[in-house]
């Protein structure tokens, strides 16, 4: 299965961000390289607003997530609770 | 009445398609033949621009809000790392010809991206379409900017940087990265959609932004990883776009698919080539390395490529035709091109050097199959002349490929002892190539390449050979700028500097 | 590591990068100048456009104006990616504060329903407008020569969308998705609007990238923001209680202000080169603020009836004087 990923800037806003895609994907694989972190899920990879809000503790707009991308790779699919990464085979 | 009561809450997608598609119209006063004048010649077909699917539904305060705070931390870097004399942190000065490359060649390509993104901005006819192509038009702005006030303080202190504007309209090896973005800038709408949006966005800027800036953090380069990283967060939009953009032309009508197979082709190739000198970067040019070119490549190139691939096959689209001769050029791309720039490193306003020891163990670990084999020999040739105080020096004129204008450096895709080289014959001229690629690309529109700038043929013909005269043309200073990095003023100045920080001497 | 800097004495080795230095002598540029000269490729340009082999790739020939040097064309407030985007940002804080504040109170919901009503009529239709204008400035910072000259436009560009956005979201907040339709169904066949609709189409097929700029940023713009957003948001409507839409318009209303600085010093420098652009420029505003004027009369007539003739003839003096610092006469 194809691999989708999402990598973000390493740093202290991104770290709750992190622990929110492990908890929903519990298949993601996470890399920590120099300044950035890649997370692998096979297929698919689900970002979700709810759990990084409980993550933060406060609101979160998972538009505030461009200030941290750095890359991602798969279909995207965005609306207000979620951002979906998948490939379709 | 209360109005609040009778409100409809809008959900983020109707939302955003009130706030962008709903504002533009079917003309009355003017044909959209008139409006639109270029989006019919390519042959690309499209029925119905409203089934565009927005990639991220960025307003325009959002995308204030945003890139405000990008620009905030991005500047605040810079500034500290000016102020901290930030270049001191690196690992080693010789990294900086990676960063020289990337201003003189890379920069420029932002900001023709730029231009021609206002361009297609303009030309396609739908609203959403054209939205996301300004989005990027206005970033990639950014980008040539961001770049360019990052690298400006390593201007001050160390040679190459200063003439880049020169460099890239003359010099010859700036040439591969300017004719690249020329030619999809002279393209139609939509071939430029797929050469920068999709081929070069999408299937190869990965390879460019994310392991390189990565080792640019491993080398203490702040500067760099700050406008790598905050560059590429943009890019994720930038990728989706080009995404999105390919599976509408291919949803849009079957008859676009021949069309797009064969921009794909075409444009996997060319960027193929012209990003081929990050394999440098990556496998020489970082004092303290992240991973091998081979090993960006697995991730980037196989692994997501093919996802890519896999994804697309059901619209009949199949990987591009030069990506198994690029597989056979991974193990020796990199080798390759640090050879061929150190032997006319006379003519680069970057250094170049001979790997130590411990380099060339490095890159025999990682590339087990071709470096003991092919180059360290070659290496080893070149440090005895050099310490016999005869180094190796080619001051011939290299044979440049009339598609990428790279030196025909390359070796045949099955023989890595054959020096690969092609020609075509069209209207009585002779035309050379480094690769089946690069032929096949001119063999298919030879009217636009046969009017390709080659950097080296101009010097010897109108510098009648003058290689002095050539550098003061291109703002080379012979001595400063070129040559091997060993005995380099940038290496002394790097070496003293560091020494005074770091002692009391 | 750490670097002790009171060990260090390092010396620069140069002021600034080689273009800088021979525009502006040997010392530190600024981030504008660093962002905006002699960024654009000028030479050895490789292949013809296959969309109109005539052109060159960046070809200043493709407008009227002539230039010796395009980079004269220098925009006052110096606005690269950077200081341009924290300018909007701040901004953007202040009109999300604003629309809050309306709908937070009610503001909207107690407008007087004629009110309401001449507002939706008058500002709904213009957020196309705003799209036209968009178009425009896309296209000459895609086609327009030389950084200084282009790198507004593609702000100007954004800013035009961020307006029609911002005037969507107003229409929405006063009368909901179906005042846009409404509104929408009045650009396109009310007849008030069409003689601005038309003059907006005949903008989007001038290729001429200076002669566009003058027809939107000057001619147009300069009646219709001063009418619309000064004379009759905060004027008129204001007087008759309405001064929470002004609270919604602030923006571009501050916008008008900040921009047209930009645009008068952009004409000013053109005109300045030679007597042939002068010419040019005088014939194009003639033109195009003639046609200006008469598409807004009916648009300002939906608000002020029998008083606008007077109002756009006011506003016409007031922008041929403008112009006129700029040296060009019409």
């Amino acid at each position: 299965m194809s691999t989708v990923f999402i990598a973000l800037q390493a740093n202290e806003e991104t770290r709750p961000i992190i622990d929110a895609i492990e908890i929903d994907n519990p298949q993601a694989v996470v890399n920590r390289q120099p300044a950035m972190v890649k997370i692998d899920a096979p297929g698919r990879l689900v970002v979700r607003r709810e759990t990084i809000e409980e993550q933060l503790g406060r609101a979160y707009d998972l538009q505030e997530l461009q200030i941290n991308l750095i890359t991602l790779s798969g279909n995207v699919d965005e609306d207000e609770d979620t951002l979906t990464l998948s490939w379709n085979e | 009445m209360d109005m609040k009561a009778t409100k409809k809450k809008l959900g983020m997608k109707e939302r955003y398609r009130v706030l962008t598609r709903d504002l533009g119209w079917e003309p009355g006063y003017q044909s959209k033949e008139a409006i639109f004048p270029y989006v019919r010649y390519e042959g690309i077909k499209v029925h119905d621009w409203d089934k565009w699917e927005d990639p991220f539904r960025l307003t325009m305060d959002a995308y204030w809000k945003y890139q405000a705070e990008k620009e905030r931390k991005f500047y605040a870097i810079i500034d500290a790392h000016a102020q901290n004399n930030g270049h001191l942190n690196l690992t080693d000065a010789r990294y900086l010809s990676a960063l020289k490359i990337f201003l003189q060649a890379i920069s420029p390509g932002e900001y023709a991206a730029h231009k021609g993104f206002a361009r297609i901005g303009r030309e396609f006819p739908g609203v959403g379409t054209q939205v996301a192509c300004q989005m990027q038009a206005i970033d990639e702005i950014r980008h040539a900017q961001t770049q360019i006030h990052a690298m400006s303080n390593y201007n001050r202190y160390y040679d190459g940087f200063h003439a880049f504007a020169d460099a890239r309209d003359r010099i010859w090896y700036t040439s591969v990265a300017r004719s690249f973005f020329d030619d999809a800038m002279s393209a139609g709408p939509f071939e430029f959609m797929i050469a920068i949006g999709f081929s070069f966005e999408y299937v190869l800027t990965n390879l460019l932004f994310v392991p390189f800036m990565s080792g640019a953090a491993y080398n203490g380069d702040m500067a760099t990883v700050t406008f790598g990283f905050s560059a590429q967060s943009d890019e994720a939009r930038h990728m989706t776009l080009g995404l999105e953009c390919i599976k509408f032309m291919l949803e849009q009508d079957p008859d676009n698919l021949p069309i797009v197979q064969g921009w794909i082709d075409k444009w996997f190739w060319r960027g193929f080539r012209v990003l081929g000198l990050v394999s440098t970067m990556m496998d020489y040019m970082l004092p303290k390395r992240v991973m091998s070119w081979r090993e960006a490549w697995e991730i980037y190139g196989v692994e997501n490529g093919g996802a890519l691939f896999r994804d697309l096959a059901r619209y009949g689209i199949r990987p591009p035709k030069g990506w198994d001769d690029a597989e056979k050029a991974i193990d020796h791309m990199s080798h390759q091109f640090m050879l061929g720039l150190y032997q006319w490193s006379f003519g680069t306003a970057f250094h170049s050097w001979i790997p130590s020891d411990d380099d060339m163990a490095w890159l025999s670990a990682k590339y087990p199959d071709t470096f003991d084999r092919h180059y360290r020999p070659r290496w080893a040739h070149i440090k005895q002349l050099k310490a016999a105080g005869t180094p190796f020096k080619n001051y011939g004129l290299a044979r440049l490929c009339q598609c990428c204008q790279l030196p025909c450096v390359f070796t045949e895709p099955g023989d890595p002892t054959l020096t690969c080289h092609r020609e075509t014959v069209y209207k009585g001229e002779k035309y050379q190539f480094c690769s089946d690629g690069c032929k096949d690309i001119f063999e298919h529109e030879p009217e636009k390449y046969i009017q390709a700038w080659l950097p080296m043929p101009a010097l010897f013909s109108e510098l009648g050979g003058d290689v002095a005269a050539w550098m003061d043309w291109v703002s080379l200073r012979d001595g400063a700028d070129n040559g091997d990095y060993d005995g380099s003023r940038d290496q002394r100045h790097f070496d003293e500097w560091r020494g005074l920080a770091t002692s009391n001497l | 590591m750490q670097i002790d800097l009171r060990t260090v004495s390092i010396q620069p080795q140069r002021n600034a990068f080689d273009h800088l230095v021979r525009r502006f002598g040997d010392k530190p540029a600024s981030r504008y100048q660093e962002g905006s000269y002699d960024i654009q490729a000028a030479e050895n340009l490789h292949y013809r456009p296959t969309w109109d082999p005539d052109q060159q790739l960046y070809d200043a020939g493709i407008t009227r104006i002539v230039m010796r040097d395009w980079y004269a064309l220098k925009d006052p407030r110096q606005f690269y990616y950077s200081t341009y985007t924290l300018t909007r940002a701040r901004q953007q804080d202040t009109t999300e504060a604003n629309f809050a504040f309306v709908e937070s109170r009610g503001l909207a919901d107690r407008l007087a329903p004629e009110l309401r009503e001449a507002v939706l009529r008058l500002l709904v239709p213009l957020r196309h407008a705003a799209w036209g204008a968009n178009q425009n400035n896309t296209f000459v910072c895609g086609y327009g020569f030389g950084t200084a000259f282009t790198q507004p436009c593609m702000y100007h560009a954004m800013d035009n969308l961020g307006i029609a956005q911002y005037l969507s979201r107003l229409g929405m907040m006063l009368g909901d998705v179906d005042a846009l339709d409404a509104g929408k169904a009045a650009w396109l066949d009310g007849p008030a609007w069409q003689p601005l609709r038309r003059y907006v189409e005949d903008c989007m097929v001038v290729r001429d990238p200076f002669e566009l700029f003058v027809a939107q940023n000057a001619a147009l713009d300069g009646l219709l923001y001063p009418l619309v957003y000064a004379r009759i948001v905060d004027g008129e409507l204001s007087a008759r209680g309405a001064s929470a839409v002004a609270m919604l318009t602030q923006f571009m209303a501050e916008w008008f202000d900040e921009t047209r600085k930009w645009v008068d010093a952009v004409l000013k420098a053109a005109a300045a080169e030679s007597d042939h652009n002068r010419e040019v420029l005088q014939g194009w505003m003639a033109h195009w603020n003639d046609r200006a004027a008469a598409a807004l009369v009916p648009v300002v007539e939906l608000v002020l009836g029998a008083d606008a003739d007077e109002a756009v003839a006011a506003q016409i003096a007031a922008f041929k004087a403008r112009i006129h610092k700029t040296e060009i006469s019409f």
